[in-house]
């Protein structure tokens, strides 16, 4: 008996598979021939082709935000440096003649190499200064240097 | 001197159908997993950008197993560890000979039968070509000197001795159902009607037979439900110290054993190049239609069937490697053993009295 229910219960995975063989195959051979379905063969998505839309949420690569004369809007207060878990901030504060703002960033550096996209900084940043919404995520580099960015980059 | 030359373009026809098919099995095996997984599968290999469902994959792979290094680890025996892939490839590429693809062509007042060799003991000669890669799976494993490898080879030894024994004895019945050891003889015995309509297939006559055949053949190919001797993702198997072309050979080997498994079941149970009600004149069909055919027609509707119902045992049988998991090694066991060497000798008896009932 259970040897009946084994043999049952294989035909049954194999026409499971094969269903998904058909199914599949007809929705590819109608794209093949240019008919466009709802549905498609394969949920492949050809990468560097076709790209899936980033959630709005996702965390890319760093950016500095600008005030209107184009100036960094970091006040270099240190918060991000501070909360950053993998240390990978490195600020030098500056004076600023402006009275309102006091504090400029004279060097800003991210070092990518460390850096693991927690986004402590963003949501450390008093003055929404820094922000990871680039949608930059092929950060791959032969060369450690190019991946430790100054404010020049970052403001770019 | 013209008998010789027919000869060798038979050859070189009938390998090159054998080699180039073994080739993109590779690529209809990546396909249809990747179709049946719903992923689109190998396409990136293009020739000036002309991709064509990536059917220049198996050239991609070929061009990079020739250009790899050709490693011989310091420990191994150096010769054995050499031949050893030879020997699975060589024995499995000569069954093709016994293969019969369609019935004679008649060219210009010559006869051509479509087999390179239309061998009187054509079952025992494949058995036996069979049983000699056994030797290739235990030779690399003995000679790559490790003890992992070896074990892997012993472990293939005696998975393909046991199924062996299943695959010997299930087509006892179809041999004396079909009284020959001729491939083109049971070919020619399938072309019969049963009741007057139904074609004498193997399969309808020794259904159990061919059930039999078909789960000891997959073993006999030691691919995924059967993979005990490799095992690639978890278990050492026996190529494990081979790389490049030589390991390129082993996986060669493998598909040339889907293929030739197709073809035997093709030609034992599926009535070979017979289509069903094609005769050598034209079809002749059970209602009473007739519909005649020049030769030449008839000879390729012959080649055509005899392919197509050797594709769809190749891909019957990927897609049982992409469906089941591996069995355990006493299960596999027990399944030989057990199972499938009692239900043979059944098939044998109750195939021997029915035929003694129906005198």
């Amino acid at each position: 008996m259970r040897l009946i229910r084994y043999f049952f219960e294989i035909i049954r995975g194999f026409c499971i598979t094969a269903r998904h063989f058909f199914v599949n195959i007809f929705f590819h051979i109608l794209n093949l021939f240019g008919i466009k379905t709802k549905r498609r063969g394969a949920v492949t998505i050809q990468y560097p082709e076709q790209r899936a839309a980033l959630a709005s949420r996702h965390r890319s690569l760093h950016r500095m935000m600008k005030r209107e004369d184009g100036k960094p809007r970091c006040v270099a207060c240190m918060l991000c440096a501070t909360v950053c878990p993998s240390e990978c901030i490195y600020i030098e504060a500056a004076e600023e003649d402006d009275p309102d703002i006091q504090k400029y960033p004279a060097v800003f550096i991210i070092d990518l190499n460390r850096c693991c996209f927690c986004g402590f900084c963003v949501e450390a940043c008093p003055e929404d200064a820094i922000r990871m919404d680039t949608e930059q995520i092929e950060l791959a580099s032969y060369d450690r240097k190019k991946l430790v960015f100054d404010i020049d980059r970052l403001l770019e | 001197m013209t008998e010789i030359i027919i000869v060798l373009v038979k050859i070189i026809f009938a390998m090159m159908w054998f080699l180039v098919l073994t080739l993109y099995l590779t690529w209809a095996e990546r396909k249809e997993s990747a179709v049946m997984q719903d992923r689109v599968g190998a396409n990136r290999a293009n020739i000036m950008g002309v991709r064509i469902l990536g059917l220049f994959q198996p050239l991609a792979d070929a061009i990079k197993m020739f250009f790899k290094e050709d490693f011989t680890p310091p420990f191994s025996k150096r010769f054995l560890h050499n031949l050893a892939p030879f020997i699975s490839f060589f024995f499995s590429l000569v069954t093709v000979a016994t293969i019969p693809f369609g019935d004679v062509l008649r060219i210009g007042g010559k006869t051509i039968r479509l087999q390179i060799l239309d061998l009187n003991i054509a079952i025992l000669f494949v058995f036996a070509m069979l049983s000699l890669t056994i030797y290739g799976v235990v030779i690399s494993g003995w000679a790559s000197n490790s003890r992992w490898t070896l074990l892997g080879g012993l472990r293939g030894a005696a998975q393909l001795i046991s199924y062996e024994v299943a695959l010997g004895l299930s087509l006892i019945g179809l041999v004396m159902v079909f009284p020959t050891l001729k491939f083109s003889a049971f070919v020619e015995y399938q072309g019969g009607l049963l009741f007057g309509w139904l074609p004498k297939w193997g399969i309808f006559l020794q259904p159990l037979g061919f059930l039999i055949f078909f789960i000891a053949a997959m073993a006999e190919s030691e691919r995924v439900p059967f993979d005990l001797p490799e095992g690639e993702s978890e278990i050492v198997g026996f190529f494990t110290e081979y790389g490049g072309l030589k390991w390129g050979l082993y996986m060669f080997t493998d598909f040339m054993k889907l293929l030739l498994i197709s073809c035997l079941l093709t030609t034992f149970f599926f009535g070979g190049y017979h289509l069903p009600w094609l005769y050598a004149d034209g079809f002749h069909f059970p209602w009473g239609g007739t519909w005649l055919l020049p030769h030449g027609i008839v000879v390729l509707f012959q080649v055509l069937a005899f392919n197509l119902k050797v594709f769809f045992f190749c891909w019957m049988q990927i897609l049982i490697r992409w469906t089941y998991p591996r069995f355990r090694y006493d299960q596999l066991m027990d399944f030989g053993w057990k199972l499938l060497i009692p239900l043979s000798l059944f098939n044998i008896i109750a195939t021997a009295v029915i035929l003694k009932i129906l005198g």
